[in-house]
């Protein structure tokens, strides 16, 4: 298996001189295909960051990005164009996420315009739709204030899933929905690993959640990536003290590590 | 939404003002230039409606002139609300999207513009103009006064911009204009409305200064030129009060309406104005964003002259409203 991304001492500043915010370090780590990597880490320790400059939502200001042996570390709006059809994500906050004014059927239309063949662009946004559990007849006209905070999450993987992305990143997104809806979304992700091979990368404060569905996990504080490696060895043998801390957070963890972790 | 009583007062007052300009000139029936007696005649010297206020300096009916006049007024407000709404939209809405070097350059300008006293500007344009029809009058009190719709429109879209669905739009492929017209835009039309009906009032207010100075319409009655005439030819001396307090009833009606109708809107917008209600914060589910660098106009040079006051205030609730998203 090769590497799908391969991030070099990427780097992101916020400001200049006295105001500059240093949000990602040099962060250097890959991607295998068709696995599942967490990045973790407590809130304002650049995980958010981290995720836009792969998605190419914000230029860095240091280091290189390798998506599929091409260098993607400055795109033109062309090819922000053609990356977003290998690389998309869902976010943490299933309202804002959404323009209000837009139903459904105009949300997924939109990205159905990225597909030239027109039937086509129809099957996959019933077949996205399918991957999340939806009919398309159920939900296509409603808007997102009859949604439930869930199925706004579904919706928006789903206009993900369309673009049958190499690469999904989802920041936080469980963050905001109920446990039992929780499971549910980390089951979509993880069947999608499972069945279409996508690479996922999620982007979590919850290292629990990380062991749940993670073969590989990143740790960020305060926008250095201080350890990664393997679920296992990281949950099971912390290098950094910064890892030991955040795993004493979870009391329960332990125990129960024995199903979770692959 | 839901109207509270004083948007249905202020929307009656402003459909009242409006049947006043555009039915009225129909039922009073006689034209504004036309004699009808002499010097200040009493009301009801004569009979039927022309006679109800009386005549003016040159024996006109004031009631014809009154309806005419509200009628001009109007249609200035109208035209040059549209012309500085809509400059001000544009420029705003790219400005506070796009940021970066378009916004500084946008905002720039914007506060150059504000920066000249407009009614200096307005006043040299009037006085060169070869003739003073009421298009070219709106239209330059329109150029004049479009900075205000910007920078409220700036504030508002520079706190859209930072919305979650933006990306969601880039992601899905939409370009620059797309974005700007469905993604920005729908959010900040509330505002927009509110604005439009502040620089209507606004215009309404300075095509009467201008007309009162003598430089209003041309060959055309205005409120302004009524309270000019009502000035220059002594109506307050002699007493003839029926040439005066019309037309500034009239104008103090039309400005009067209007703020109410914005600042009931505004209440409906923004549910924790809502009078006598506890104030509560919205959390961002309501459409709040989050508004990390929106600047506050109230500190700038001339901020509280003209609708500039009301907007900035506007803006700045509408700040507070916004809850927060990480
Ligand atoms: N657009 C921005 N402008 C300035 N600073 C930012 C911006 N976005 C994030 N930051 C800062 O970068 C740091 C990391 O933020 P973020 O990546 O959102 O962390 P996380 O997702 O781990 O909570 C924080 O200190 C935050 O304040
Ligand atoms: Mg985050």
């Amino acid at each position: 298996m090769a590497a799908l991304l391969k991030a070099n001492n990427i780097q992101k500043t916020f400001g200049h001189g006295k105001n500059a915010v240093h949000a990602v370090k040099g962060a250097t780590f890959e991607l295998e295909e068709g696995t599942i990597t967490a990045v973790v880490g407590e809130s304002g320790s650049g995980k958010s960051t981290l995720a836009r400059l792969v998605l190419g939502l914000l230029p860095s200001t240091g280091g290189t990005l390798e998506f599929d042996g091409r260098d993607v570390t400055k795109l033109s709006f062309m090819e922000s164009q053609r990356y977003w059809r290998d690389v998309q994500a869902v976010f943490q906050d299933p309202f804002s996420a959404f323009n209000q004014f837009f139903t459904v059927q105009r949300l997924l239309g939109r990205s159905m315009k990225l597909i030239e063949d027109k039937k086509e662009a129809t099957e996959r946004m019933h077949e996205a739709l399918g991957h999340v559990g939806f009919e398309a007849s159920d939900v296509l006209k409603k808007h997102p204030h009859e949604l439930s905070g869930g199925q706004r999450q579904r919706i928006m993987i789903a206009r993900a899933l369309m673009m049958r992305p190499k690469l999904l990143l989802a920041d936080e997104a469980t963050s905001m929905l109920d446990a039992s809806l929780r499971v549910n979304v980390l089951n979509v992700l993880r069947d999608l690993r499972d069945n279409l091979g996508t690479t996922v990368m999620i982007i979590t404060h919850d290292i629990g959640q990380a062991c749940y569905v993670a073969e590989q996990m990143l740790v960020m504080e305060k926008g250095d990536m201080v350890e990664q490696g393997s679920s296992k060895e990281v949950v099971f043998n912390p290098q950094h003290t910064y890892t030991k801390q955040l795993l004493a957070d979870v009391p329960k963890l332990h125990g129960e590590l024995g199903e979770m972790v692959h | 939404m839901r109207f509270s009583g004083r948007f249905y007062f202020g929307a009656t007052l402003v459909i009242l003002v409006l049947l006043v300009g555009f039915i009225g000139p129909f039922i009073v029936g006689v034209d504004p230039n036309a004699s009808i007696g002499g010097l200040y005649d009493k009301p009801g010297t004569g009979p039927g409606m022309q006679w109800w206020l009386g005549t003016d300096n040159e024996g006109q009916s004031v009631m014809s002139n009154l309806v005419y006049g509200t009628r001009t007024s109007l249609l200035v407000g109208l035209i040059a609300g549209i012309i500085a709404s809509s400059i001000g939209l544009v420029i705003g809405l790219i400005a506070g999207y796009a940021g970066g070097m378009l916004e500084e350059i946008l905002m720039g300008l914007t506060n150059i513009v504000l920066a000249i006293p407009s009614i200096v500007i307005v006043i040299l344009l009037s006085v060169s103009l070869p003739r003073r029809d009421i298009f070219t009058l709106a239209l330059v009190i329109g150029i004049t006064a479009w900075p205000w719709t910007a920078r409220a429109v700036r504030a508002q879209a520079t706190s859209v911009r930072t919305r979650e669905h933006i990306e969601v739009a880039k992601m899905s492929g939409a370009k620059f204009w797309s974005i700007l017209a469905w993604d920005v835009l729908p959010y900040l039309l509330s505002y927009v409305v509110m604005a439009f009906v502040l620089q209507v009032a606004s215009a309404i207010l300075t095509e009467s200064s201008l007309s009162m100075l003598g430089l209003g319409p041309s060959n055309i009655v205005s409120i302004g030129m009524m309270l000019n005439w009502a000035l220059a030819w002594g109506s307050i001396r002699v007493g003839a009060w029926w040439a005066f307090i019309p037309p500034t009833v009239m104008l103090t009606l039309i400005a009067f309406s209007l703020y109410l109708v914005q600042s009931s809107l505004d209440e409906v917008f923004n549910p924790r104005l809502r009078r006598g209600k506890k104030r509560k914060l919205v959390p961002a589910a309501s459409g709040g964003a989050a508004t990390a660098e929106i600047d506050e106009p109230e500190g700038e040079p001339g901020a509280s002259v003209g609708p500039a006051a009301l907007m900035s205030a506007t803006v700045a609730e509408g700040k507070d409203s916004g809850g927060t998203t990480q």
